[in-house]
């Protein structure tokens, strides 16, 4: 950590916004984040008491554009396994970029147009550190009607917390309107946004898309609530870790398959017989007959944390996996951990041990998530 | 006169109490670590070096290794922070005391930088 690589990361539109609140700002995928503020477990039991400000910026804004709905979801079906062209208007859906081997390139959300003025366009947020890589991987199957762009002139905020729609209501009274992986554009007093209802807490909570030079006032007009504090990537961290979510080039990589990391969900129904996207026999297989490793969750049986990279053993010493994720629950008020077992071991209630720097120490596979989700459907 | 407080360049801090040495993080490193969620303490009897990671302070994000800034026999550890790791935020050069060490060597003290030196060695921080 020294202040000369300060220089050479990027900024996001919030960022003397941060500073000025005292954030504690850090190297986080090419962008100067901040980790805190006043403490990664106050933060964290302020978004699930109250509410929670994120400054996502650093990921992936973009809009994938073609010449009506069917042709753009179909070319983005080509790279996912989700059902995209059933996607209504104004409908969120998290899916998955794959590869050939059916290996998870990015995980990221798609949004249909609002309307049928602009309809033909998906917006996409993918993962900061991926974003280069997910661009080309697009940009490699587009056919010549459909397109990609950056919207880099774009800031990313998220309101997470059970009194978020209390508060988003005062200034944008169509995000109340909103359910779950619903969106829609609106004005927040006066300013143009794409709000939707989503986020990556298991709260409740939405996520608003500004332009750039519009962020800062609408992030310091939700701050003057006195339902609003600003949150770090620690809690954000320790928040999405509760809620069982995984986190890309920790939980997800480009050998993990969604059946593996418990993300069948993604794969639609409707695409399983059809096939027809990276991977497809890889995962039909898996799912017919069972992923040779799968996501848990992992409860220490101590107060101790286990890490990421601690091994997994069965009861007989055995190696039979890996942690992926790990660190303290402030709101399970204890050390909570995810990872990836042996299918036959992957049961909750399962007692196995992590062996991390303290060596072997008890732990049991528990259902994810290990905080309820909250979401207003 | 009260005791005087030693300080080493990995922020731990010791003070020396007759043939004893209590030692702790100082607030500047209970501070850079954030919330302390669990302490792993040595079991007395323990001979530990000057220099050997002697405890290990885990905060919600990371673990970090406590270096014993004397050489010396652990004759008592903090066993309060076990129901209460945050008494290392709180309190870190107090109540959140790590271990004490029977001093093995009286002079290793004099290599340790004294408060002012080390406030003056975190400003440049």
């Amino acid at each position: 950590m020294t202040a000369t690589s300060d220089d050479t990361l990027n900024q996001t539109p919030l960022h003397a916004l941060h500073v000025e609140l005292g954030g504690r700002m850090v190297p986080f995928a090419g962008y100067a984040m901040p980790v805190q503020y006043e403490g990664i477990i106050a933060e964290h039991r302020w978004t699930r008491d109250q509410a929670g400000l994120f400054d996502v910026s650093h990921m992936g804004q973009r809009f994938l554009v073609g010449p009506d709905h069917a042709t753009t979801a179909a070319t983005l079906e080509r790279l996912t396994p989700g059902a995209l062209g059933t996607l209504g208007l104004g409908r969120m859906r998290y899916t998955l970029l794959l590869n050939d081997a059916g290996g998870i390139i990015d995980d990221l959300m798609v949004t249909r147009s609002i309307s049928e003025d602009d309809d033909g366009t998906l917006s996409l947020v993918f993962n900061a550190a991926r974003k280069e890589i997910d661009d080309d991987y697009v940009r490699s199957a587009l056919p010549d009607d459909v397109s990609l762009h950056a919207a880099e002139d774009r800031a990313l905020l998220a309101l997470q917390g059970p009194q978020a729609a209390a508060v988003m209501e005062r200034h944008c009274a169509k995000a109340g309107d909103l359910t779950f992986m619903r969106a829609t554009s609106a004005a927040f007093d006066g300013i143009d946004c794409h709000v939707s209802r989503s986020g990556y807490t298991g709260e409740d909570g939405f996520e608003i898309s500004v332009a750039a030079d519009k962020a800062e006032v609408l992030a310091r007009t939700l701050l003057a609530e006195a339902e609003v504090k600003p949150i770090g990537l620690g809690a954000r961290d320790s928040l999405r870790l509760e809620a069982g979510l995984p986190l890309y080039g920790h939980d997800l990589d480009e050998t993990t398959s969604p059946v593996e990391a418990d993300l069948s969900f993604a794969v639609a129904k409707s695409r399983r017989e059809s096939g027809g996207f990276p991977g497809a026999e890889r995962i039909r297989r898996e799912l017919e007959t069972g992923p040779s490793r799968l996501r848990v969750g992992l409860r220490p049986t101590g107060r101790a944390p286990v890490r990421e990279g601690a091994d997994i053993l069965a009861p007989d010493g055995e190696t039979i996996g890996m942690v992926t994720s790990g660190g303290f629950g402030p709101t399970a008020e204890a050390p909570v951990a995810m990872g990836y077992v042996a299918h036959a071991y992957a049961k909750p209630g399962t007692t196995l041990q992590v062996s991390g720097r303290r060596g072997a120490e008890p732990a049991e596979i528990t259902a994810l998530p290990f905080v309820p989700h909250r979401y207003f459907r | 006169m009260a005791a005087t407080i030693s300080y080493t360049k990995d922020h731990e801090w010791v003070r020396i109490e007759g043939d004893t040495a209590i030692m702790g993080i100082t607030a500047y490193a209970a501070e850079q670590l954030g919330d302390v969620v669990f302490v792993e303490l040595p079991e007395a009897g323990k001979a530990l070096k000057k220099g050997d990671a002697g405890a290990v302070v885990e905060s919600v994000k990371a673990a970090s290794d406590v270096y014993s800034p004397i050489s010396g026999e652990v004759v008592e550890v903090n066993d309060a922070l076990d129901a209460s790791p945050q008494t290392v935020n709180e309190a870190p050069e107090t109540d959140g005391w790590l271990m004490k060490l029977k001093l093995a060597d009286a002079g290793e003290v004099d290599d340790l930088m004294d408060e002012a030196a080390y406030k003056e060695f975190v400003a440049t921080l």
